[in-house]
């Protein structure tokens, strides 16, 4: 590489840093973490990946026709801490038997506030055995 | 146990044909290799002869394997575990294809099918060439076949056969103590909904032909370091990179239509690091192809035209591990299942990690040390701390620059900064950039292993990637707007003036109407993101321009020569639609949020995106009327289509979108919604389901509650209260049904709801042939059923039932993309460059040959 090319390279890549730099994005296009309902709230207001599952001894409040985009319920995690969740979309399909939950939000004041869900649902494509097991009781009945 | 009615033979010989394109493969890499390093002539053609028998039984082998797979999806042969997993009964045609491909088996299999297509044209094309080229075809050919090997070797899966019988595989389950399971395995598991989309029948070929493709170019840059021929490989490799270009690139944007018809990422492109991963490969290629070209012109950059054009494959291997090891996790959602093949794949990595510096090794000595290091590293890898991982291919990339800076020779002179070759490396420099960007980006899960460490995405991973990306589409966009009016070597000032002056008035004027007339208002991110896509959009509009004029100010008009020109404008109009569509994307559904009852908690913060409608009422969607009328469902599966008819509410627009939903498919509790879209020229209207009433609650669990009534009475229900206005009794009524003295009632009801709407339900009670018989009437958007019970003089019974199961409802979501055409137009046109150009450089190489 020449010498003057360098020196574009470093001026463009300088110039983008810069410019990126200058934009006031905050935190919400750098990375984030993985916590529990404990460390989540010693991080009130921080963003972030609550890792969880859906407490199904608890009501989940949902209702389509009064408000699709308000849906609450309890999360507990590994640990047994439990927080609820206030999400402002619709319900996820399949959402009462999901496994796990990776909720993306922070806590606000004593309900965690959520903006993403992602859920890990016992799907049926994968090679879980007693998937596969029960997918076939149900295919000879 | 002997067991009736399987169909072991096709399985078999699947099998045997697996193990032998994998030998056959292997074999024609060693025998090309060894065709290439013979000294006299007729071992040389001999070796050849062998290796191109072997790489014919390769393909035939692969093209069986294919259509017995085929065979037996299409016959549902449920014995085999690959069928029962991915296919069932209710399968149309195209989906068997769908299904063959939807696994990782499958997709290997399309994989290999490319590379044996492309094998063939080469082994007849590439000349001199065809020993060092087809042996590296050969071995990732070779490599592949081992992806589906299926064998155990100490205990360690080697492959994922797609043969296997499913009782092999699973033979404790109950239902293989019986001899006659076949018989009782009636259906399959069914093909994963999110693929029964036509999309998902042309996507994958198309993409995966690119893959192979892309070996193409690698093969023929490791052709040239093998034969110390530098330079020379790239003539015969330009033609195959831009082949390649235009295959992958319009994969890759199939799998974006693909997502932006059926996968609900609410868009085409959501940085998703499957999309990435072969996105990634692409840029590189591009990279490539234009350092490439600058070679050609002025004999420099040859040490980069290595660097990328190695990498552009590799880095398709790379995505293929992304993509198929599990490593992705959470943060892909359409990535493949992990098959437990890991340590497989990355060694598939490794060896083209390595591979590179292996054909520039001479003597036994160093050979050797290049092999201790290889295996040094892996050991290290394995034993020691997984970030050898990362440093193994740099070390191996170290070492190969190393040695190219050794045999070719840097050139002296420094090149003028008004050349054209000087301003395509800033570009391909700048594209490199960002594909090292995005697939760093991309990699955290990679990262997170490595390390140990457990980071998760960004808060907002759409923006963490446009907000670096929008700034490479500034610098890419106004570089590909000027380039080709800049001359190789130098260029006179006034002669570029001169051209570019009346494209660049042009273009001023068409960035400002855009700007003041298309209203892209993206304020999401702040002015300083806004004004970025300002700039994006006007410099991208500049290269759309620019190079339409081209054509006739450059070529003077003739489309052989405008390849480049044809390209360069259709990724112009690429740029242009993703800039627009995705700052213009509007939210239809957005704040309007349905019924209009008194919400409960949460109402003050509800501008959420979703939206309930109810059958058979006209609700208030932003600029439309939409009325959820009908549903019906597919005659074979659990599909449900909802017809939903949308009317604007100024002028004469309406159309009806039909989105549909698997629900409870195959025994997948939930639905699984696909989006329709009407397509109009400068727009789409795009809706889908986002919610549905749960259908076990739609099992109707109210009674009537039955309330005596006087006319006038008013009584109350939970949302509003109800008057009964009058009882009207009909008679004269036709014998045929009603019989002798048969007598109609009916209850006038007005019903009041808090809301002030005011509903109108006629419940009837008949007297027919000695029957007594009710009518109850419904009122849906209250959830009210009415029914007249008994009519006694004054005295009425009118029974009340209040139930959500009489509510058919659903949520969707609505979202209007516009100019999203111009994505798909300029990805045709761009790929159609890239074919014109191919051909002309098939034509020139054609010449100079026979010259």
């Amino acid at each position: 590489m020449k010498k003057v090319n360098i020196v574009f390279l470093l001026l463009i890549t300088a110039a983008i840093a810069v410019l990126i730099s200058l934009l006031p994005y905050g935190e919400s296009s750098t990375m984030s973490t993985y916590e529990t309902v404990g460390t989540a709230f010693e991080k009130a207001g921080k963003f972030v990946h609550l890792v969880a599952q859906l407490d199904k001894s608890k009501p989940i409040e949902y209702d389509a026709i009064k408000n699709p985009n308000y849906l609450s319920f309890t999360a507990i995690d590994s640990l047994g801490g439990t927080v609820k969740v206030i999400y402002r979309n619709a319900k996820p399909d399949n959402f009462e038997h999901s496994e796990r939950l990776v909720m993306k939000g922070k806590i606000v004041g004593n309900e965690f506030d959520c903006k993403e869900i992602l859920m890990k649902c016992p799907s049926k494509y994968t090679d879980n055995k007693s998937k596969i097991e029960q997918s076939v009781t149900n295919n000879t009945k | 146990m002997e067991y009736i009615g399987e169909h072991l033979l096709p399985g078999k010989i699947g099998q045997l044909l697996i193990f032998t394109s994998f030998v056959a493969s292997l074999f024609a890499s060693v025998a090309y290799f060894i065709s290439s390093r013979s000294v006299n002539l007729k071992d040389e053609l001999s070796w050849k002869r062998l290796a191109r028998i072997a790489f014919v039984v390769d393909v035939i082998s692969i093209i069986s394997i294919f259509i017995l797979l085929y065979f037996l999806i299409a016959n549902h042969r449920y014995e085999y575990l690959y069928v029962y997993k991915n296919s069932g009964n209710d399968l149309e045609p195209k989906y068997i294809f769908s299904s063959l491909w939807s696994a990782s088996e499958g997709s290997f299999i399309l994989w290999a099918i490319g590379h044996a297509l492309l094998g063939m044209i080469l082994m007849f094309t590439s000349k001199k060439w065809e020993a060092s080229v087809m042996m590296v075809l050969s071995l990732a050919q070779a490599s592949i076949s081992t992806m589906l090997l299926g064998i155990y070797v100490n205990g360690v899966k080697i492959g994922s056969n797609p043969f296997i019988l499913f009782r092999e595989q699973m033979p404790d389950l109950p239902i293989f103590t019986y001899a006659d399971y076949v018989s009782k395995i009636k259906d399959g598991n069914g093909l994963n909904q999110l693929l029964q989309n036509y999309w998902m029948v042309i996507h994958p070929p198309v993409l995966f032909l690119g893959f192979a493709a892309m070996i193409i170019p690698f093969a023929f840059a490791i052709g040239g370091l093998l034969t110390k021929k530098y330079g020379e490989w790239t003539k015969p490799a330009l033609p195959w990179a831009l082949f390649s270009a235009a295959v992958l690139g319009i994969g890759v944007m199939m799998g974006a239509a693909w997502a932006y018809e059926s996968l609900n990422f609410g868009g085409f492109w959501a940085w998703d690091p499957v999309e990435n991963a072969s996105l990634v490969p692409w840029l590189v290629l591009i990279a490539g192809i234009h350092t490439l070209l600058i070679y050609k012109n002025t004999g420099q950059s040859l040490k980069s035209t290595f660097l990328l054009i190695l990498l552009s494959f590799i880095l398709i291997v790379y995505s293929t591990f992304l993509t198929r090891s599990g490593i992705l996790g959470e943060t892909s959602v359409h990535s493949f299942a992990d098959l437990g093949m890991n340590a497989q794949l990355y060694l598939f990595l490794y060896l083209f990690f390595w591979g590179p510096y292996f054909s520039v090794v001479k003597g036994n000595k160093n050979l050797l040390i290049a092999l201790a290091m290889a295996i040094g590293f892996l050991m290290l890898i394995n034993f020691v701390h997984p970030i050898f991982a990362i440093l193994s291919p740099i070390v191996a990339f170290i070492l190969l620059m190393q040695h190219l800076n050794k045999v070719i020779p840097s050139k002296k002179d420094e090149e003028n900064v008004s050349s054209r070759e000087f301003w395509m490396f800033i570009g391909s420099i700048v594209l490199f950039f960002s594909a090292l960007i995005i697939i760093g980006q991309t990699s955290l899960p990679v990262i997170n292993k490595i390390f140990d460490t457990k980071h998760a995405p960004a808060e907002d991973v759409e923006f963490s990637y446009n907000r670096i990306q929008v700034f490479i589409t500034i610098i890419i966009a106004l570089l590909t707007a000027i380039g080709q009016y800049l001359k190789y070597q130098r260029t006179s000032t006034k002669y570029f003036f001169k051209k570019i002056i009346i494209p660049s008035v042009f273009s001023v004027v068409a960035s400002i109407l855009i700007l003041v007339f298309g209203d892209i208002n993206y304020t999401k991110y702040g002015i300083e993101f806004l004004t970025a896509i300002w700039a994006a959009v006007a410099l991208s509009a500049f290269t759309v321009i620019a190079n339409f004029s081209y054509i006739w100010a450059g070529v003077k008009g003739n489309l052989k020569l405008s390849g480049a020109s044809v390209a360069h404008f259709g990724f112009g109009l690429m740029l242009l639609g993703i800039l627009i569509s995705s700052s213009k994307k509007e939210i239809l559904s957005y704040n309007t949020s349905g019924i209009p009852v008194n919400f409960g908690k949460g109402s003050k913060e509800n501008t959420g995106e979703n939206m309930t409608l109810v059958k058979g009422m006209r609700m208030d969607m932003g600029k439309y009327w939409v009325t959820y009328s009908e549903d019906s469902i597919h005659p074979k599966k659990s599909q449900w289509y909802y017809k939903l008819k949308f009317e604007s509410k100024v002028g004469n627009e309406h159309f009806t979108l039909i989105p549909n939903a698997f629900v409870n498919y195959k025994g997948n509790q939930g639905l699984m919604a696909n989006p329709d879209a009407k397509h109009y020229w400068d727009y789409d209207v795009f809706a889908y389901i986002t919610s549905m009433a749960d259908p076990e609650k739609n099992k109707d669990k109210a009674t009537f509650e039955n309330k005596p009534m006087k006319v006038g009475d008013s009584i109350f229900y939970t949302k509003g209260y109800i008057v009964l206005n009058g009882i009207k009794s009909n008679e004269n009524l036709p014998e045929e049904i009603f019989g002798e003295n048969g007598k109609l009632l009916e209850a006038d009801l007005k019903i009041y709801s808090q809301t002030n709407s005011i509903y109108t339900s006629i419940p009837r009670l008949a007297f027919a042939k000695g029957e007594v018989l009710s009518v109850p009437d419904t009122v849906m958007a209250e959830g009210l059923v009415l029914q007249l019970n008994k009519v006694d003089g004054e005295n009425v019974e009118i029974g009340i039932k209040e139930s959500d199961a009489v509510l058919e409802y659903l949520t969707l979501k609505t979202y209007k993309f516009p100019f999203i055409n111009l994505l798909w137009l300029g990805t045709i046109l761009m790929a159609l460059g890239f074919i014109i150009s191919m051909a002309r450089r098939i034509h020139l190489n054609k010449i100079t040959k026979n010259a």
